[in-house]
């Protein structure tokens, strides 16, 4: 059969020929830029972390990717796993709220819209939280509120800094007043880790809007955002209904927000756990860096330039 | 307060009571006219009315208390603070270069003590709730209370907050200044500061934009207010993708002062005069002004640390969910 014969077959098999390519594309072998349509083989666009070859789009990643992407291999510890979510007001909408989890649980193979745990990010140690937009588009509810609430306070006790990667639409309605306390219960829990002097830096991933905004995403010390994630408090449809007028284009964008002073950096995804490194030893007490240093110039005794030694360390 | 002299605002619901009332009057005319003594059946027919009243207010439906909250001539934050105080200084802005008219703020006399009462402010007529931008904060907004609640924090003053709006500002200015991060960091100061919060539903609490005055040591509601994650108009329109469905996510969603009692979220609910706070807003401020006393004759037992703590607890067992063992 030539190239020409096969082709050939293959439309008649598949007269809309772009069904077709969809099905390949839900296979998961090859996977299509959002953002410039190329075609990429899966695996090589999870090798560069699902960063887009062509045109660099940051595609989604979901938290177990995103935990595997951050974390040193095996150092991944999960924290209350066994907290599920519950219909505490009965909600009612176009379907029930119970069957709603039901599925979403059995869609995604996870219990809630986060997972949490503490692990190690070239060799430091800390808490690390990721939001899951996959289960009910990263909404808030109570376990959401309850896991984080008890990694802070963990991190406060064992003094951890904390990374949480936020992607979310706000607050969980069908959970309704119990949802939006737990913007408070978070932002409690991250006043006591603040007053410990330790250190928070949230990664703001597309999107991070509403309720999510408003609370622990904007509260780090420092404030990390992927490019072109969506970034903000009310809805872009909503701001729009409320002016009726057209919005910038770069209207809640991360570049925007860097702008107007909200985020301190905008990193590739390719560098983010390398600048979390950094960031986080840049914050150790003056005691730990003190060992560090004393054992790196045991085994740089050669080494007497400062210089040199201090580049030496920022790239440990 | 706002004046009885100007024509009543009436509810829908409410159109029974009207008509009964409509009716004992023509009646008395004609007495009159006819110089026929009725005054026992009138008499009959006024109890009648009172007994109506009351029955059509004690089982309103979420959709009604949110016409109840909403109603143009509920009292106000700065109605509050006339009744309820014997000196009044307004301050403004947030030192950032704004001045938020939606949410405001100042010093009192409260029982002869200094506090700071910060509370979202709707305007009496269209003129002035657009200036007020219908109690709709900015950022400039939660940044002022911020200012002030620090104030408050440095001079000992104990802090009452109003909240009655039905979110906060959503413009493209709002986003551009930061809204979210404005009321996220009130959220996480407001568990820093040491004297006593006392909060108040007394009207509609929208959301976050009520949530960033809303962490408090006590959070008292009256009866016909509501408090909810997102308006039922907002919620209709992403869950059900049908705005007219609002009523069925009011009911839905839980929004009511007796829910959040039932879920632990409320603290102290407010009784209101028959007829809604509006009926009567001397009534509605006196049964505040006892309920905020006594709340904080309760707190001012307490040293700063226990408030902090207990403040902390307070919200921290706030959620429902299952833990089964790993």
């Amino acid at each position: 059969m030539s190239l020409f014969d096969w082709f050939a077959n293959r439309r008649k098999a598949d007269p809309t020929s772009r069904e077709g390519q969809e099905r390949e594309i839900a296979d998961g072998l090859w996977t299509k830029c959002e953002s410039c349509s190329v075609l990429t083989y899966t695996k090589d666009l999870q090798a560069n972390q699902m960063v887009c070859l062509e045109c660099g789009h940051h595609l989604r990643v979901y938290s177990e990717e995103r935990i595997h992407q951050l974390l040193d291999p095996g150092t991944w510890m999960p924290l209350d796993q066994g907290l599920q979510p519950t219909d505490p007001l009965k909600f009612r909408d176009r379907k029930s709220y119970s069957d709603r989890l039901r599925e979403t649980q059995e869609k995604t193979g996870l219990v809630d819209a986060v997972q949490t745990g503490l692990g190690q990010l070239e060799g430091l140690p800390l808490a690390l939280g990721v939001m899951d937009f996959q289960f009910m588009g990263g909404s808030m509810g109570s376990v959401v509120g309850e896991k984080f609430t008890r990694m802070i306070e963990r991190a406060t006790a064992t003094r951890l800094p904390v990374v949480i990667v936020c992607a979310s639409g706000g607050a969980r309605m069908q959970e309704g007043m119990l949802s939006l306390m737990q913007m408070a219960k978070i932002s409690g829990a991250l006043e006591r880790h603040r007053e410990q002097r330790l250190l928070y830096i949230p990664v703001l991933t597309h999107p991070t809007t509403g309720g999510v905004t408003a609370s622990f995403a904007m509260l780090g010390d420092i404030i990390l955002a992927e490019p072109k994630a969506t970034i903000g408090f009310a809805g872009r449809r909503v701001v729009e209904q409320t002016l009726r007028e057209k919005l910038p284009e770069n209207f809640q964008t991360a570049e925007y927000l860097l702008f107007h002073g909200f985020v301190d950096a905008i990193v590739l995804r390719t560098q983010l756990k390398r600048t979390l490194g950094q960031l986080i030893r840049l914050h150790q007490p003056v005691k730990a860096l003190h060992s560090q240093r004393s054992e790196m110039t045991a085994t740089l005794n050669t080494v007497d330039q400062p210089s040199t030694l201090q580049n030496l360390l920022l790239d440990y | 307060m706002p004046t009885t002299d100007r024509k009543p605002i009436l509810l829908d619901f409410e159109k029974p009571l009207v008509e009964l009332e409509a009716r004992i009057n023509q009646i008395r005319e004609l007495a009159e006219e006819n110089e026929v003594d009725v005054s026992d059946q009138i008499h009959q027919l006024e109890l009648r009315a009172v007994q109506l009243r009351q029955e059509i207010f004690s089982g309103l439906s979420p959709t009604q208390r949110l016409q109840v909250a909403r109603h143009p001539r509920r009292p106000s934050t700065l109605d509050y603070v006339q009744a309820i105080t014997d000196e009044w200084v307004e301050l403004h802005g947030d030192r950032c270069g704004a001045d938020d008219l939606a949410l405001v703020g100042g010093i009192a006399r409260f029982a002869g003590r200094s506090v700071v009462i910060l509370g979202h402010q709707k305007g009496r007529d269209t003129k002035d709730n657009i200036a007020r931008n219908f109690g709709m904060a900015s950022p400039g907004g939660y940044r002022k209370a911020m200012r002030l609640m620090e104030h408050a924090d440095r001079f000992e003053m104990p802090i009452l907050t109003f909240i009655d709006t039905p979110g906060a500002w959503t413009g493209l200015d709002a986003e551009q200044m930061g809204q979210g991060e404005a009321i996220a960091y009130n959220l996480r100061e407001m568990f820093r500061l040491n004297v006593p919060i006392l909060c108040t539903v007394i009207g509609e609490g929208g959301s976050g934009g009520a949530l960033g005055i809303g962490v408090s040591d006590r959070l008292l509601m009256f009866e016909h207010s509501v408090y909810t994650v997102a308006t039922p108009e907002a919620c209709a329109s992403i869950l059900w993708r049908d705005v007219t469905k609002a009523p069925q996510a009011a009911e839905a969603l839980k929004m009511t002062a007796h829910d959040l009692k039932h879920l632990g979220i409320l603290d102290q609910l407010l009784p209101e005069p028959v007829g809604g706070a509006h009926a009567d807003p001397l009534k509605a401020s006196a049964v505040l002004k006892e309920n905020l006393l006594r709340h904080l004759a309760e707190l001012d037992q307490m040293t700063n640390a226990q408030r902090r703590e207990a403040r902390y607890q307070k919200f921290r067992s706030i959620g429902v969910f299952i833990e089964a063992a790993t």
